[in-house]
């Protein structure tokens, strides 16, 4: 089953308040309360309500980034004249966030009955951040993603019925259940990964974002504009490769948007334990690039801040890094106890559920009745329990599938000089080649 | 069981190269590296290079000179210093067709991107069951060179051989270099080709066929180097042209040594391998680098497994002392092996010989 193609909204000049900078900014507070609180006890760390949009311009480009800088100027103002979306995209935003949710509660169904096994990581309370970003997002762009991929195939395009089956390890995956909970690949939908190691799927999304350039000034293909999200975590943004590719982004202007869903826990480890300047959004300046804090829980915020980043990437302007402030209300992975994380900050966050918030939204601006929203979830409810269904019922893979596609090369020979495969010359049919 | 022979082959005692019955033009392997990425960057404009120094410096070790030049900087990267940066950006162009060809600067360096090496490019094609492969090349030295120290002298191969969904190449002459590399950049799938920095300015005779731009050698097929019938000699890289003089040598003392140039490490020939020693009973294995679980280790099994009872001796495993490299000059010569150590090899094979008629 699929879901309507994204309805790729113009970016309208919608301006929104940011604090300026004389302001202290409320990182500052926390960073200087004293050792013991900051390093010990994250429960007595509060991220105090961040403003709506934060903006970082590196110097070198304050007049070149005009579409930044006109968001930065203006001031957020809602009437009934000026709302951020349509009924249309609010249904389809409130649907893919649903998706998502209830598809990841099933998961965690799913791996208490036995059907689904390893590792599995759910994605819930972050739906705001996939649905804001990939349904902005053309079918031929790309999403790259970490093992947390689930929700972003689903709101990409790839059918619950192909997902559902993968997890379960069945013939019918979108990998032929070869790949996992970890590895979700789907060519048709541009979604490459799905990578286990943090910080692997960032060169990678930087290689995909590549061959628009390289199209468009190499092989002269005029409308290679495609654009690539890397998603990752607030963990990832410690390790080298993520440093290393916002260097060679920038530096070749890349058509890359890194997202960084910045939930405060990299499993066990508090984001504020493990980082000497928590606020990831200003190390986009320092490599050239803008950098932008959103509030993650709020799809619409999301949602206006990709707008203006994809469009940036799409028209040739460069990279772009976005810390989205989310959170996960389960464990990092159905084996995580979670211990760590204190029950108020939960508790807090659980509040500003982004399904709840989009309710709310749709509600008071009248662009949707109790009785869409419901149907909506009846609706989903189905085809979860229609991918449930499918996958139990799907074979598994046959056993001649394991050796199959090691290789794209059938028997390793490699190709010869008419250009085809050299195994189809009959003299090549002795000759072992492993595969 | 096929045999590449082409020519009569034969051997000054001295040097490491012979008279081809039609003699053409003799050809470093540094010119047949740069000659093979030339042809195949004019050929398919989705070729592009990327790594460290391949552009304005020519390459550090001038494989890619005139390059820059000639295709221009969107097609000739020089990249920062970010191995693991460039290898998975290069992994990622190759998901969506591009077809680059990733330098190291040896392959000591590859160990900082060894993640996108083997856990993005050589698993893609498999996790993502068939959607997506990954044309790309990861060139550069592999090995020992001269006084270069522990850091820089380590030789890869078994290593990367281990992983399913990789190849792996080592040529020697400059017919392998050219032929090989050709091969690489027009396969479907990652390709991790190992060089070696002390044989690219050495000589080797070319064919006109070789030097025809669509000369390209079968992956996971080695080549008989030289024929014998009492001694099979395994060797890449290097390493053969070591096992050639060492052939020399034996025949002087009435050992025909059949020497084989494996060019693949994987795919493994081993049909070649095994036909050998069905022929000769005896077998040594060279390589340059550490003995435990390298490539010896696996041809060795691999007749053990297929050819055991044609074994008149024990097999011979001759490889780099099992410690890291040394920097003095003697030490060095110590940690790698040298012809003498593969004569004595092969020697002792043939003295532990029985002569037992039943075996064939």
């Amino acid at each position: 089953m699929s879901f309507s193609a994204t309805n790729f909204a113009q970016p309208r000049p919608v301006p929104v308040e940011v604090r300026s900078n004389e302001k202290p900014l409320s990182s500052d507070s926390f960073r200087f309360r004293g050792p013991p609180s900051f390093l010990g006890s994250p429960h007595s760390l509060r991220f105090n309500p961040i403003p709506p949009f934060k903006l970082a311009i590196p110097h070198s480009q304050r007049s070149n980034a005009s579409a930044v800088t006109h968001i930065a100027n203006g001031k957020m103002v809602k009437s009934s004249a000026n709302l951020l979306i349509t009924k249309e995209e609010g249904l389809e935003l409130y649907e893919d966030m649903i998706l998502g949710r209830y598809f990841e509660d099933m998961c965690a169904q799913m791996y208490y009955r036995g059907k689904m096994f390893g590792f599995v990581h759910l994605y819930n309370g972050q739906e705001a951040v996939s649905t804001g970003f990939i349904k902005l997002l053309k079918k031929e762009d790309t999403v790259v993603s970490t093992y947390r991929d689930h929700v972003h195939a689903l709101s990409k395009g790839v059918s619950a019925r192909a997902v559902m089956s993968e997890l379960f390890g069945k013939a019918t995956g979108c990998c032929r259940g070869q790949g996992g909970s970890m590895h979700m690949f789907s060519k048709e939908h541009n979604v490459i990964g799905g990578f286990a190691f943090i910080g692997e799927g960032i060169p990678v999304a930087t290689g995909a974002a590549f061959p628009s350039k390289y199209r468009r000034e190499v092989l002269k293909e005029a409308g290679a504009d495609q654009v690539t999200l890397a998603f990752f975590g607030d963990g990832t943004c410690n390790n080298g490769q993520f440093y290393e590719c916002l260097n060679m982004a920038a530096l070749w202007k890349l058509p890359i948007i890194f997202v960084v869903e910045n939930n405060l826990w990299a499993i066990g480890m508090s984001h504020l334990r493990a980082t000497s300047d928590p606020e990831i959004w200003k190390k986009g300046p320092a490599f050239g690039m803008p950098g932008v804090h959103v509030d993650g829980m709020d799809v619409l915020k999301v949602r206006e801040v990709a707008k203006e980043v994809i469009e940036r990437a799409r028209r040739g302007d460069g990279p772009t890094l976005v810390e989205c402030e989310t959170y996960r209300f389960r464990g990092h992975s159905l084996a995580d106890p979670d211990e760590l994380r204190d029950p108020a900050e939960k508790a807090r966050y659980a509040a500003r559920d982004p399904i709840s918030a989009l309710k709310k939204y749709l509600f008071e601006n009248k662009l949707a009745s109790e009785q869409e929203l419901k149907s909506i979830d009846k609706k989903i409810d189905e085809v979860l329990d229609d991918a449930v269904e499918y996958s139990d019922e799907s074979p598994l893979p046959r056993r001649s599938q394991l050796l199959e596609n090691v290789f794209a090369d059938p028997k390793g020979f490699g190709i010869g000089p008419d250009g085809k495969y050299r195994c189809e010359d009959p003299k090549f049919t002795q000759g072992t080649a492993h595969v | 069981m096929l045999r590449a022979i082409r020519h009569k082959s034969i051997h000054p005692a001295f040097c490491a190269f012979r008279a081809f019955s039609s003699a053409a033009k003799e050809m470093t392997v540094r010119d047949a590296l740069n000659s093979a990425l030339d042809e195949e960057m004019s050929a398919d404009p989705k070729v592009f290079l990327m790594g460290e120094e391949v552009g304005e410096y020519q390459g550090a070790y001038k494989i890619t000179k005139g390059l820059l030049d000639k295709y221009g900087p969107e097609r000739v990267l020089d990249t920062p210093i970010t191995e693991a940066g460039f290898a998975g950006i290069g992994v990622g162009a190759a998901y969506y067709g591009l077809r680059p060809v990733v330098e190291f600067m040896t392959f000591n360096f590859s160990m900082q991107a060894i993640d996108h090496i083997i856990n993005s490019a050589a698993k893609s094609y498999y996790m993502s069951a068939g959607q997506i492969s990954v044309p790309i090349v990861f060139r550069g030295p592999n090995g020992a060179a001269a006084g270069v120290g522990a850091q820089h002298s380590q030789c890869y191969a078994a290593w990367f051989a281990a992983c399913p969904g990789l190849k792996v190449l080592t040529p020697y002459s400059s017919e392998d270099a050219r032929g090989l590399l050709k091969a690489a950049i027009r396969d479907p799938d990652p390709v991790v080709f190992l060089e070696n920095e002390l044989l690219y300015g050495e000589l080797f005779p070319v064919s006109a066929e070789v030097l025809d731009s669509s000369f390209c050698l079968p992956i996971g097929k080695a080549k008989i180097e030289r024929e014998g019938k009492d001694v099979t000699i395994t060797a890449y890289s290097k390493m053969v042209g070591y096992a050639l003089k060492a052939a020399d040598i034996l025949a002087k003392e009435g050992i025909s040594a059949e020497v084989i140039n494996l060019r693949s490490i994987r795919p493994l020939d081993r049909s070649t391998i095994n036909a050998s020693v069905r022929k000769t009973n005896r077998l040594v294995t060279v390589e340059e680098s550490f003995p435990q679980h390298g490539v010896g280790a696996e041809i060795c099994t691999s007749v053990v497994e297929e050819s055991f009872g044609y074994l008149d001796a024990p097999v011979e495993r001759i490889a780099g002392a099992d410690v890291p490299m040394p920097y003095a000059a003697n030490l060095e010569r110590m940690a790698v092996p040298q012809v003498e150590d593969i004569v004595r090899a092969a020697k002792r094979t043939c003295h532990r010989s029985v002569p037992l008629a039943a075996t064939a």
